[in-house]
């Protein structure tokens, strides 16, 4: 369980992160908090010929707010975004959602952006940018592109960034007066990937719900004002939309199952806890 | 700064527990392997090296971490603290230590270390800790042989027992 060769770049800019992305293409990697590249190298289920450390570079690591956004950049790790003062008041979903990722001593080293990149199916943080109509910021050497998240992830692990491309910044539009946040989760224990997770934000008219855990990435529905039954056929449709399958950790119909149960917990939580 | 290349071994210089070191590690080195082999710093133990098992668990930059889940080039300049800098001189433990010699906090002791470093990062950082932050910080690391009940004791008599040092001190 040891990586392969590679070799490695401690940039002193991003000019030079841009341009060594460019001339690899395929072969190079960027590395960020490492949690879940450096158990792919250690498992040999990656193997880079460069391997780019972007942590080193001082301007990625602000988070700021812009125009109704707070912009988190690329070496924001997940730690420095949880302990921000602000993330309770501008991003409550985030604030609840983040202390579910992996644990404390991943969280220390992990990247905001990262997760995003890697786009896990069951991660929280694709999760809540989903639910929350955010966008991702790329960059490569030629040019600078905005992605809206519903357009960003495209499938297990699979996603809009294209050769020669890095995240730069990931967006989460401010929470607006008025709206209500909820966050739900199953997983074996605390700290493992979640089977199925529910974000919902409600602004009183219609109430989003996104669902990760179930398909290969993370999806929204918008849900009309109802309740009682009206709410679970809804739900019902939304849980045999998903590709549910049977996999080591759960059945098919167990997840069916967690996204009407889950699901309708996070819908009314999130309505009834508008501000 | 030059692309370091995959064949050679390069110079990685950090604090270790308190003191400057140097190594030479090749790029692909993990810093549980750099610390166990180069710097014979064998108290940071290695069960899983794909960041589960918690056995690896270390302080850098004051923040409990995987040492499996970093590259030795990525400390370069980092202050790491390993297990082997808890004991405040040969022959005594510290406060956390003792506790889980008092409360059977170990059997084999292979988490044991692990489990220090992310209890001293808390612990200092939030002497009046409750029992089920413990049980959150605990949640990163496996034990197989205690059932974490003692752990989880010897973590809460370190709480009193630092609490008691702070009022004699205050
Ligand atoms: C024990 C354990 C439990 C975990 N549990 C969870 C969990 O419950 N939920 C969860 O969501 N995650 C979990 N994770 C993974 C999480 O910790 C990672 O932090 C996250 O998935 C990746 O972030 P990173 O900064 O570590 O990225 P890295 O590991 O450095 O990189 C991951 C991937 O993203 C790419 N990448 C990184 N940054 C950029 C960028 N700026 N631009 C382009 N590509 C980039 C890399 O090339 C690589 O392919 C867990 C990990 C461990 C070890
Ligand atoms: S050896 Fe690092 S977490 Fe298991
Ligand atoms: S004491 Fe043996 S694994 Fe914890």
């Amino acid at each position: 369980m040891k990586p392969p060769a590679f070799d490695f770049l401690r940039p002193d800019t991003q000019e030079e992160v841009l341009e060594t992305l460019h001339r690899a293409g395929s072969d190079a990697r960027i590395i960020a908090g490492g949690q879940s590249l450096v158990p792919m190298l250690n498992m040999r289920l990656a193997r880079p010929g460069v391997l780019i450390d972007i942590m080193p570079l001082h301007a990625l690591r602000a988070i700021r707010e812009e125009r109704g956004e707070v912009i988190v950049g690329a070496g924001v790790r997940q730690a420095e975004f949880e302990a921000w003062p602000q993330l309770a008041e501008k991003l409550p979903l985030l604030s609840q959602a983040i202390g579910w990722i992996g644990h404390v001593q991943t969280r220390a080293r992990g990247t905001v952006c990262g997760s995003i990149a890697h786009a896990d199916p069951s991660a929280e943080l694709p999760l809540s940018l989903i639910a929350l109509g955010g966008s991702v910021r790329l960059a490569s050497r030629r040019r600078r592109r905005t992605v809206p998240a519903a357009e960003f992830f495209l499938g297990m692990m699979s996603t809009a960034i294209a050769e020669g491309e890095m995240i730069e910044a990931v967006a989460f539009p401010v929470a607006g007066r008025g709206t209500g946040h909820a966050f739900r989760e199953i997983g074996r224990r605390h700290g493992d990937f979640a089977i199925v997770a529910c974000a919902a934000v409600s602004d009183g008219q219609t109430t989003r719900l996104a669902v990760a855990g179930v398909d290969d990435h993370p999806r929204r529905f918008d849900l009309p004002q109802e309740d009682g039954g009206a709410l679970d056929d809804a739900l019902n449709d939304i849980a045999w939309s998903l590709n549910a399958r049977d996999d080591l950790h759960a059945s098919a119909r167990y997840r069916r199952e967690l996204v009407r149960r889950l699901g309708r917990e996070t819908v009314m939580e999130a309505r009834s806890c508008r501000s | 700064m030059p692309q370091l290349t995959a064949r050679n071994r390069h110079r990685v210089a950090f604090r270790l527990n308190g003191r400057q070191v140097e190594a030479l590690a090749e790029n692909r080195m993990l810093l549980s392997d750099l610390l166990r082999h180069e710097l014979g710093a064998t108290g940071t133990h290695v069960g899983c090296e794909h960041g589960v098992c918690g056995a690896c668990t270390i302080q850098v930059d004051g923040a409990p971490a995987r040492a499996c889940l970093i590259l030795a080039a990525q400390i370069d300049g980092a202050d790491v603290r390993t297990v082997e800098a808890l004991a405040p001189q040969p022959g005594r433990l510290s406060v956390l230590q003792a506790a889980f010699r008092e409360k059977h906090g170990l059997q084999c002791g292979f988490c044991t270390p692990g489990i220090l470093m992310t209890l001293d990062a808390f612990l200092t950082t939030r002497p009046d800790a409750s029992e089920a932050e413990i049980r959150e910080h605990l949640s990163g690391h496996l034990c197989r042989c205690t059932g974490y009940a003692t752990i989880v004791a010897a973590a809460l008599a370190a709480v009193e027992e630092l609490r008691k040092e702070q009022k004699e001190n205050a």
